[in-house]
């Protein structure tokens, strides 16, 4: 099955009588929009002239300085002047990958990654190589391995891309312990590590943990995003980067865009200075881990044959199908029963990943959210019959990526 | 004075199916094409809205540019008859024969058409005989390389191309994903075709062959996305197998009892044999579809033949009541 037939099939997941499981879709009717509303109002009656203005190419000064505010809960400290303003930190993916990839370049992404990257590093035509990960999240002895091995192959790795929080589509996140060990031996392979941390503030217990960048100010670029912890649709979010880096970042970003979109900044801004965007936080994450027991209590009720991973914060679960399964062939059943998924060959650039699935929990209500499971054991049993029958194992995915659209990223 | 108000249009585009994506960029082709040409046109998902929306505007017609189940299969066709208002193509009964391949196969068959070799199979056949005997009997006496396609569906979802046996297993499951009963069929090498037919109230005509040339087969992927496939209109065919490709086109339209508008894929082997494969009663309207190529290739105005077919289907409602 080829990209475009799985785009098809996704055109009804938007539909309200599918359940989709698929979306990385905010909850937004968690938000107070009244509230929103009336200072979106406000920046334009007061502040329009610069709202509606070209503004600076590295982004709006005072958010910059917020932003500042907004990492320290994850212990890194900055300087205003380190922060670039972004479209989204999907733009500012898209920089870096543009400053430092040449086709054929190697960038090394942990296995399974983030779908949205993997389509970046493709488009500027990297070759990524995979290092697997675990419950603790990237493993720094295969990491070693794989570095290791390329430079025996006389291929050298730029990038080492994670997402150390949360992960997308894992579902883990990095220990605190293996933190320090990864950054020591990306320096030691001479590595820049490309820290995209959208879900960090969204977890279920405890304190954050400290962000790669708290321990690392020059071998690592941090990636910050406001669409995961406030709203997508404002498209802000941020790149951290050494002073050589940042420099190229904002010439890079104004030959593409002149400028990120002040009326968002200053929006965004407003927010920050006006409402308790800690207590929303807060409240988000609340609503994340009733989904997210919702999810797992319903996948125990209905899946015993799967396994999958337990998240303690963001959107994602990560399942692996029960043996002979392949989540992509299974898809159109999935749409015929009104349930909807994301393949786990989306998460890998060479193929993998057929016998997995990533499920969302952060859009659809609880309710919903077991009707969805609930359908999808069905799926899986009928599916399972199929294949019983037919005795296939389940082929190689092929090495196309099929980002879904934005709203299913 | 005010020019006589025309008729008023409801376009159906999206619903449920596997193919909703194609059906929304039909229905956007082909409402803005009518919208171009000054018609009143507006367009409708198949959802919990439609019957009330259509209960309260009464359009004078309805367009159904719906892919795949319930917009080609006559159920949604069904209810347009129930609530008593006209619509553009084939009524419920014939649709629910053109949608059901090997029904179609059968129909045209009769009326003296060539097809290729098949069986019509279910999944509970598989589980009741044992697979793999199955399997063995079909490569025995159909022989290879063969099409497997879901029996009913659209736009090549589901459908494989198996030369090996040993592929023939992974084609079934992908098959049976989409639905319940699978279709398999000898592969004709030859000139691949879509023909399509149109009645503007002056008795059917058939537009010029689209030929299609893929690298590959002509999957979803290379039916939608500009570039995997290359099309030649007319079809790069000698003038006495280009008049029989289109008498069979009309042959098969009318067999099936099909009305205003249709799309027939065929085959024409290495000897110049004709090879029946389907029909669509809502054939695609995007921008790579091949009805509105054929359509353009023959010299047509889009919008001004989308315009005299809703006549025509206007008037031959009214004659109808």
């Amino acid at each position: 099955m080829r990209a475009s037939e799985i785009r098809a099939l996704f055109a009804v997941a938007s539909r309200p009588e599918v359940v989709s499981l698929a979306g990385g879709m905010p909850y937004l009717d968690g938000l107070p929009l009244d509230v929103i509303g009336e200072m979106a109002q406000h920046v334009i009656a007061t502040r329009g002239t610069t709202a509606l203005q070209y503004g600076s190419g590295q982004g709006d000064e005072t958010l910059r300085e917020q932003i500042l505010e907004v990492m320290r809960l994850e212990g890194i400290e900055a300087h205003p002047d380190d922060v670039v303003v972004t479209t989204g930190s999907q733009q500012a993916l898209d920089l870096v990958t543009r400053l430092f990839i040449n086709p054929g370049d190697v960038v090394v992404a942990e296995a399974p990654s983030y779908v949205g990257a993997l389509g970046v590093f493709r488009a500027y035509q990297a070759d990524v190589v995979h290092v697997p990960l675990d419950q603790d999240g990237l493993v720094p002895e295969a990491l070693e391995q794989t570095l290791t091995a390329l430079s025996r192959e006389g291929r050298r790795a730029k990038l080492l891309y994670t997402v150390p929080n949360f992960h997308n589509p894992a579902g883990v996140s990095l220990s605190a312990a293996r933190r320090p060990q990864i950054l020591d031996i990306a320096r030691r392979h001479g590595l820049l590590v490309l820290e995209d941390n959208p879900y960090g503030l969204l977890g279920f217990e405890g304190d954050p943990v400290p962000a790669l960048r708290s321990l690392d100010e020059d071998g690592v670029i941090y990636l910050g995003s406001f669409s995961k912890t406030f709203a997508p649709g404002y498209r802000v979010g941020w790149a951290v980067a050494p002073h050589a880096i940042r420099e190229k970042l904002v010439l890079a970003s104004e030959s593409a865009i002149l400028c990120p979109s002040n009326a968002s900044q200053l929006a965004i801004s407003a927010y920050l200075a006006t409402c308790d965007w800690r207590g929303q936080i807060k409240a988000f994450r609340e609503l994340y881990r009733e989904r997210r027991d919702a999810m797992v209590g319903a996948l125990a009720e209905h899946l015993p044959r799967a396994t999958w991973t337990v998240p303690d914060g963001g959107f994602y679960t990560w399942v692996r199908l029960p043996e002979g399964l392949d989540a992509k062939a299974m898809l159109p059943r999935a749409v015929t029963a009104r349930v909807a998924y994301v393949p786990g060959t989306a998460f890998y650039a060479d193929g993998q990943g057929a016998d997995h699935m990533r499920l969302s929990f952060c859009f659809p209500t609880p309710e919903r959210i077991r009707e969805g499971v609930r359908r999808l054991a069905g799926v899986i049993s009928s599916e399972s019959e199929l294949v019983d029958l037919f005795g296939v194992v389940p082929g190689d995915g092929g090495t196309t990526i099929e980002s879904p659209s934005p709203d299913l990223a | 004075m005010s020019p006589a108000p025309g008729p008023r249009i409801a376009v159906l585009a999206g619903g449920l199916s596997h193919e909703r994506d194609v059906s929304l960029r039909s229905g956007r082709r082909v409402a803005e094409a009518l919208r171009g040409v000054g018609m009143e046109v507006s367009v409708h998902d198949v959802d919990a809205d439609l019957v009330p929306a259509l209960t309260e505007l009464r359009p004078d017609l309805v367009w159904p540019l719906l892919h795949g189940a319930s917009g080609e299969n006559g159920s949604v066709r069904d209810i347009l008859e129930l609530l008593g208002l006209a619509y553009l193509g084939t009524d419920p009964r014939a649709s629910r024969i053109a949608w059901n391949k090997p029904a179609a196969k059968t129909v045209v068959q009769r009326a003296g058409l060539g097809t290729p070799r098949f069986v019509t199979l279910p999944q509970s056949l598989f589980r009741d005989l044992g697979a793999g005997r199955v399997l063995e009997a079909i490569t025995t006496h159909l022989g290879l390389p063969l099409v497997v396609k879901p029996a009913e569906g659209g736009s090549a979802l589901g459908v494989s191309l198996v030369t090996r046996a040993e592929d023939l297993p992974r084609a079934m499951v992908e098959c049976f994903s989409y639905g319940d009963t699978a279709m398999i069929e000898l592969a004709v090498l030859g000139v691949e075709l879509a023909v399509s037919v149109v009645d503007e109230g002056e008795g059917l005509v058939a537009l010029p062959a689209v030929e299609i040339v893929t690298d590959g087969p002509y999957d979803y992927d290379a039916r939608y996305n500009p570039g995997r496939t290359e099309y030649f209109t007319p079809a790069r065919l000698e003038p006495g197998v280009a008049a029989r490709v289109a008498d069979a086109a009309i042959r098969a339209h009318r067999a099936l009892g099909l009305s205003h508008i249709s799309r027939t894929d065929l085959i024409v082997d290495t000897v110049g044999a004709i090879h029946f494969l389907e029909v669509n009663v809502a054939p695609g309207m995007t921008e790579t579809s091949l009805l509105p190529q054929a359509a353009e290739a023959a010299g047509y105005h889009l919008g001004d033949l989308y315009r005299r077919l809703v006549l025509s289907a206007v008037a031959s409602s009214s004659d109808r009541r």
